[in-house]
């Protein structure tokens, strides 16, 4: 065979076609494009969809109202009929009932029985690491129309589990046979119209849905990972609510006009983690004397242009009862710093750096990106401790690396922001993160047998009375002894355009209350 | 550098140059040469590629499974309970060797198998950068193409000149500011004050503009000077004067002789461009939100999760084939010299 010029430019452009049809419209990959438009709510944010199963992905159902938990809980933390109008636990504490909202359907159509939320609830518990994978439970069953769990031992916070989004209901036509999520049909408000993983969602309103009718029938979400690209969207208009907005950027926003910024604290604390075992950081004075060399007020303010956020304790004030105005704040204090060094047995050396019995004070200080303010507060610690004469060498990497480091005991300092509301009752967090052998996030090396006992009665279940007391001494005890070194606490702010009335920013970041929005007439 | 002379009859050459002569030589016609080499090419990437990323990320530094369990339930819920759940669930126990025999088995079958965060399958979960990504791709290529050689041309027909001096300004200058800058300027420019674009987005004709401009700007100075420096070349060639020194006109000498030859030297730099553009535009991907190969890419490896980098490292890897394979044919397509007919003295 022979190929002539005509041929060569033949094929060329064949091959060429392939090519184009390749990068042709996305359509025929992605689905239709977003619709934009006056009737679309239109939500940006910094958070990408990457899986469809509810353990893994980050509550995005419940927060868009697609998927209800069993158990809802309101902005302080009180909990709430969701799926289950009612529940009730036996004499024993070890069978709780939940009986469901009557009438209830699927987005697909299909009715809401014992037998289907049961079903759904043992897929979810597969999924170990989790709340609800790791809570004590022994059986989960449909009886006579109520959904029943069976646990192992008495576990008060069980409710409180139940509202963590990894436990959402979803449909039986929702899973694979290998029991993983290939679709997500719910039975909130809205049902899912399309999803281009990982950066755009579109729900609609759901006409069965039996409860107060929205008023915006259509949202969709765009995922922007960049704070400067958000917030140019909100100052353009082109995002009606915009989530995650920096404090260099809600500056700028402020001054823009049709444009609101609504702000609220979290359930959130960046902590220092300390390895208490450690040679060193295992002298309380030496922990009392970094936390006292910290500025927190300087650097909430210059970091998060934002003094009230510097921390004076642990829990932050919108967790009002766990927060305790008793205990005495945590100070900036160089000289006491200085002195607790020194007592500790810490001398500057030639160079200034503290030295003991030949022993440079040199330690590291793990800490990642996924939250773009802990990089800088990661040096202003740095700075902080170097004014006493200790050099602190910074690692930032990914967020696994401080539960790795505290499995193979060589995390030193680990700077990250943990937040106590994953299920609304903070004490299921609180039990993981300071029981006897402590816990990647919580304490490393350290235990206190009272505040492990507080917290197990706690979980048990006591009178209001005793479970103020017993929170209060939690807090008194993590106050003095310093597991954890609390640096600042959250605000969370969100750019809401003119065009919407009634948007509110839920402290537990569980939903984005926009069943609740309305338009502006 | 051989031509036929235009002195030789059409069949005193034939004999040499048609029929049975080239299959008695166990030779192959040019494109099939090429498309030939560029197969057997493509085989050998895919091994080597995958390979070498599994490789690579095996001895990348930390526990594999810790990262994988992070892109898995996220920072505020990755522990070493979670951790160790991910490493059983995936046997990430079993022996490297083992591993990798297993992937190259199901590659054999074509499945490239399933992402170890999401548990989507990869070629689902690919699907949408690859095609993001080369439609960003062709859409900026198209721009500067059709901004730059023209301009190009226009400068070398004066060297020196005006606009040569401006193109030389417009170069330096585009290639001094860093794409997320410029992508800023833009959103602020056509988004935020004129309202006019969406600053970020996909799935309309209107998003792909801004990214597309934001990369097309820079490209297009580099295309005017090749372009420019091309075609000043090629006007002062032999050929060219010989052309018009037998009498042809300037259009003429410029669509058969100038542009054709030119022709050949861009295709050869678009192509080189178009695998720049694919692979490395993480950062204007970032800013306008776009979900391309980049971003994917830049996520699994932060994750570990390697099915999805060594199909996507294979994907870049094959498209780096299939666009030399349309470089070269259409290079061979373009190229006036013969490379078939051959001189029979």
């Amino acid at each position: 065979m022979v190929w002539g010029r005509p041929a060569v430019a033949g094929v060329a452009m064949v091959v060429s076609a392939v090519l184009v049809a390749c990068s042709g419209p996305p359509g025929a990959a992605g689905g239709r494009q977003p619709r934009g438009g006056p009737n679309v709510l239109r939500v940006v944010g910094p958070f990408e969809l990457h899986s469809l199963d509810p353990a893994r992905s980050d509550g995005f159902f419940t927060r868009l109202r697609v998927a209800e938990t069993l158990v809802d809980a309101d902005g302080r933390g009180d909990l709430r009929p969701g799926l289950a109008a009612a529940w009730r636990v036996s004499d024993d504490q070890r069978a709780w009932t939940f009986s469901l909202r009557p009438d209830t359907v699927f987005h697909d159509g299909t009715k809401v029985t014992a037998e289907t939320v049961a079903a759904s609830l043992t897929n979810a518990r597969g999924e170990r690491g989790t709340p609800w994978g790791d809570a004590p439970v022994a059986a989960i069953t449909a009886n006579a129309g109520e959904v029943q769990v069976q646990l192992d031992r008495p576990y008060a916070p069980l409710p409180a589990v139940l509202a963590h989004a990894g436990t959402q209901v979803l449909a039986p036509a929702s899973y694979n046979s290998d029991r993983t999520v290939k679709k997500v049909i719910g039975t909130g408000p809205y049902r899912v119209e399309r999803i281009e993983q990982p950066s755009a969602i579109e729900v609609v309103a759901f006409e069965g849905w039996a409860g107060k009718k929205p008023d915006i029938e259509r949202i969709s979400y765009q995922a922007v990972g960049r704070a400067e690209t958000r917030a140019l969207m909100a100052e353009s208009g082109q995002a009606d609510v915009t989530l995650g907005i920096d404090p260099v950027s809600r500056q700028r926003v402020q001054r823009a006009a049709g444009v609101e910024i609504k702000s609220v604290t979290l359930p959130r604390t960046i902590l220092l983690k300390v390895n208490a075992g450690h040679r060193v950081l295992g002298d309380l004075r030496v922990r009392q004397a970094v936390s006292a060399a910290l500025d927190r007020k300087a650097m909430a303010t210059a970091l998060l242009r934002d003094p009230e956020m510097a921390a004076t304790q642990f829990f932050p004030p919108s967790l009002s009862e766990w927060h305790q105005d008793s205990v005495p704040p945590l100070a900036h204090d160089p000289s006491q710093a200085r002195e607790l060094l020194a007592q500790a047995g810490w001398a500057p050396g030639p160079d200034g750096v503290l030295t003991r019995n030949g022993q440079r004070f040199e330690i590291s200080l793990r800490t990642f990106p996924d939250r773009p303010e802990l990089p800088v507060l990661a040096t202003a610690v740095q700075a902080a401790l170097k004014e006493l004469g200790i050099r602190v060498n910074v690692q930032v990497g990914n967020s696994s690396e401080i539960p790795a480091g505290h499995k193979d005991g060589t995390l030193e300092l680990g700077l990250y922001a943990r937040n106590f509301a994953l299920v609304p009752d903070p004490l299921v967090t609180l039990l993981n993160d300071y029981g006897p052998r402590g816990a990647d996030w919580g304490a490393m090396g350290w235990s206190n047998a009272e505040l492990a006992r507080t917290l197990s009665d706690l979980a048990d279940g006591t009178d209001a009375a005793a479970a103020a007391a017993g929170r209060q001494q939690v807090s008194g005890i993590l106050q003095r002894e310093l597991p954890v070194i609390p640096v600042a606490w959250y605000r969370q702010s969100a750019v809401v355009s003119d065009r919407v009335n009634g948007f509110t920013l839920d402290p537990l970041e569980r939903s984005w209350l926009i069943d609740e929005v309305r338009w502006s007439s | 550098m051989t031509t036929v002379p235009p002195t030789l009859a059409a069949d005193e050459v034939e004999p040499a140059v048609r029929g049975p002569a080239p299959a008695r030589r166990g030779t192959l016609p040019p494109v099939a040469r090429v498309l030939a080499r560029r197969a057997l090419q493509a085989v050998s990437v895919t091994l080597l590629v995958s390979t070498a990323c599994f490789v690579i990320v095996q001895n990348l530094p930390g526990d594999m499974a810790y990262r994988i369990a992070a892109g898995r339930y996220g920072y505020d819920r990755v522990t070493t309970a979670s951790a160790d759940a991910v490493r059983a669930d995936l046997g990430l126990d079993a022996p490297a060797w083992q591993q990798l025999a297993r992937w190259w088995a199901d590659l054999a079958q074509f499945d490239l198998g399933t992402s170890l965060v999401t548990g989507g399958s990869v070629v689902h979960e690919l699907r949408l950068p690859v095609t993001s990504s080369l439609q960003l791709a062709a859409t900026a290529l198209a721009l500067a193409v059709a901004v730059g050689a023209p301009v190009g041309m226009a400068a070398a027909w004066r060297p020196g000149g005006l606009l040569d001096r401006l193109t030389t300004v417009w170069v330096a200058g585009t290639r001094a500011l860093p794409p997320f800058l410029l992508g800023l300027l833009l959103i602020m420019l056509f988004s935020v004050h004129l309202g006019w674009l969406p600053a970020v987005g996909h799935g309309s004709a209107s998003n792909v503009v801004l990214p597309a401009v934001t990369l097309a700007v820079g490209l297009s100075g580099l295309f005017a000077r090749v372009t420019r420096d091309t075609v000043a070349q090629l006007r002062g060639s032999g050929f060219v004067t010989f052309a018009e020194t037998k009498g042809l006109r300037g259009r003429a000498v410029l669509a058969r002789h100038v542009l054709r030859n030119a022709g050949v030297t861009l295709v050869a730099y678009v192509g080189a461009q178009a695998l720049i553009l694919i692979e490395g535009v993480v950062v204007v991907e970032s800013l306008f939100a776009w979900p391309g190969l980049g971003r994917t890419l830049v996520h699994a490896i932060f994750w570990r999760d390697v099915p999805v980098i060594q199909a996507a490292a294979v994907a870049l890897a094959l498209l780096v084939v299939l666009i030399n394979t349309v470089v070269d044919v259409a290079g061979l397509a373009l190229d006036p010299r013969p490379r078939w007919r051959q001189v029979v003295p």
